[in-house]
């Protein structure tokens, strides 16, 4: 009896000990997270303190006397991010449209993986084939022809004028729309399947089009998820770093045409970390630009998971 | 709506009314479909003139030599050997310390935590660290382990590569776990199993393949990534498998040479990024046909 209990008490000291490196392993991801915060805050704490507030809307970025802003780079990281969303929605739309509405079900499979497989192409590669095939496709048909037929027009005509580069912040937010495509076409996708069966069989017996049926069934019932997946893909698209140093043309302005030269917080970080020592005020610049990053990608990525909440229940 | 009346007792003009919106919806519905079609078909084009490119320039630079010579000065055929054994050194170990500590935390939120509110906390700080900006994470491991102990080092990349692993791993072992049916685990504990046990030899045992698959999926995620590598294992054009110094990688060594002025340097990033994606779209494929052939 007594040998029992002990064999019984031995077995279970494995318990709380599995249990304990499980809740510590989830405690160290909570570290993680604080640490990072942590360690951009710290690190750029000397820049903060040098620049203060006006760090963040500043333009100036001179290593030389040593005065540096984040103006330009928020900048840039928000509108290419911005223009990126607005390229790849629609199309995003279109293909979970299609794959779960359209396709024939022996090519939905095919079809979706290889869209998945466009997430899954490293994003140097992106790079490349941005800055060696797009790039020079941009500036010798695709700008000229905007700048053509765009560039006149009153209102808009603006941002479609300037030389025809090829990189800049159009072909940056182009080649970021084609990455985080798959993104967003997997979440509406994942989404659009789950609307149940039923109301849409309504809606077709009321003799819906499938297109009536997309508009004014599945949409409206997932359109919080669906706001989600466009905030995931926004977060992405914000801490984009190497497709973006290919293509954005790297210079420290603000500029009006949409075929200009900008650069993004990663893409600054990127180029510069390099030239900047240890303890220098310009790696606290870098490093406080992460902190920026960090926190603008924090906000969409929560605001993204709270809109997704009832995806990840079900 | 005036489809319930029957034509023949219908005025003529609501008939006409009747077909004119008829078509008016059909035409909406032809053009979405039309629209849709269209933009999976632009999402094709894409990855196809990715792959295509890659096939075109990177065959192009293909030899022998780029699998058996290092990194040398531009003129004098070097190769990619350093750089591919570096990732492989930095991409498996970083596999090695993430995927143990990953599979611990989904472990924990899908056996311990249900319902809790820590468990809630740990789930939604590992789904921010799974679409976090890499790059960030190069910072973060630049000031814990580049700053401190006074240089470049392959660990750090490593380092960097675990971290980046860990939420991959976490978010598929928790997915995979919680198929699980209740019912299995009952059975276990009722037999007089503890606790521990039923979770290592019966859950971690059914889920196996889909953390598998995970597991590969993330391998094929850090293998290219580069932002995290620039601030960490920084790259060296010497071959190096000691990691308390400044470590290769291919990714590295494509973002270099792709930028370089080089002809016969820019030749080896094709090659180096036609290895690298082989590698990383067969990963994903190797692990997709595991999951389907396994589920």
């Amino acid at each position: 009896m007594g040998a029992k209990a002990a064999t019984a008490r031995r077995a279970n000291i494995g318990d709380p000990i599995f249990e304990l490196a499980c809740r510590a392993a989830g405690l160290g991801v909570l570290l993680l997270l604080g640490g990072i915060i942590v360690s951009l805050f710290m690190g750029g704490l000397p820049a903060f303190q040098k620049f203060g507030i006006e760090f963040l809307w500043s333009t100036e970025w001179d290593p030389v006397t040593e005065v540096f802003g984040a103006g330009v780079s928020i900048y840039g990281t928000v509108i290419t991010a911005v223009l990126a969303i607005l390229l790849a929605v629609p199309v995003a739309f279109g293909i979970a449209f299609t794959l779960t509405e359209l396709a024939p079900n022996w090519l939905r499979r095919p079809v979706g993986t290889a869209v998945e497989l466009l997430a899954a192409v490293p994003s140097i590669i992106y790079g490349m084939w941005g800055f060696f095939l797009i790039a020079p496709l941009m500036s010798q048909y695709v700008q000229p022809t905007l700048i053509d037929s765009l560039g006149e027009v009153p209102g808009i005509g603006f941002l479609f004028q300037g030389p025809p580069f090829g990189t800049g912040i159009f072909t940056a937010a182009l080649i970021l729309a084609i990455m985080i495509l798959p993104f967003i076409a997997a979440t509406m996708r994942d989404v659009f399947e789950q609307v149940p069966p039923v109301f849409k069989e309504s809606a077709y017996g009321l003799g819906c089009t499938t297109w009536e049926v997309m508009k004014g069934v599945v949409l409206p019932y997932t359109r919080v998820s669906v706001a989600g997946g466009i905030m995931l893909g926004l977060g992405r698209a914000l801490g984009e770093t190497m497709a973006v140093t290919f293509v954005i043309g790297n210079a420290n302005r603000i500029t009006t045409t949409l075929f200009g030269p900008g650069n993004t917080i990663a893409s600054v970080v990127a180029l510069e970390f390099g030239e900047s020592e240890a303890g220098s005020l310009k790696l606290s610049a870098l490093l406080a630009l992460g902190f920026i990053l960090f926190v603008i990608s924090f906000i969409v990525l929560a605001a993204s998971r709270y809109l997704l909440r009832s995806r990840l229940k079900g | 709506m005036s489809a319930t009346i029957h034509p023949s007792l219908a005025p003529a003009k609501d008939v006409a009314v009747a077909a004119r919106l008829g078509r008016s919806r059909s035409r909406s519905d032809v053009i979405a479909r039309t629209l849709s079609l269209l933009a999976t078909a632009i999402g094709l084009v894409f990855l196809i003139s990715i792959l295509v490119t890659l096939f075109f320039k990177g065959f192009n630079a293909m030899n022998l030599s780029v699998f058996t010579e290092v990194t040398r000065p531009p003129g004098s055929n070097g190769g990619l050997l350093n750089a591919i054994v570096g990732s492989v050194i930095q991409v498996a170990l970083g596999t090695a310390i993430g995927t143990p500590i990953g599979m611990l935390v989904g472990t924990y939120l899908a056996e311990y935590a249900r319902g809790s509110k820590f468990g809630g906390v740990v789930r939604f700080v590992s789904d921010i660290l799974l679409s976090a900006p890499s790059i960030l994470i190069g910072l973060f491991v630049y000031s814990l382990l580049v700053l401190p102990f006074g240089g470049f080092s392959g660990w750090a990349g490593v380092a960097a590569l675990a971290i980046i692993i860990i939420p991959i791993v976490v978010r598929t072992t928790e997915d995979m776990l919680s198929l699980i049916p209740n019912t299995l685990r009952e059975a276990v504990i009722g037999l007089g199993s503890p606790k521990w046990k039923m979770i290592v030899l019966v859950c971690w045992r059914s889920a196996i393949s889909g953390i598998i698959t995970g597991v590969l999926l993330g391998i094929a995620r850090i293998a290219g990534e580069t932002a995290p590598l620039l601030f960490t294992s920084l790259g060296n054009n010497a071959w190096s498998t000691d990691l308390t110094q400044p470590m290769p990688s291919l990714p590295i060594t494509i973002y270099s040479y792709a930028g370089s002025p080089f002809q016969d340097w820019i030749e080896l990033a094709w090659a180096g990024a036609l290895v690298i994606t082989l590698a990383v779209l067969g990963l994903n494929i190797a692990a997709r046909s595991l999951f389907s052939g396994k589920k």
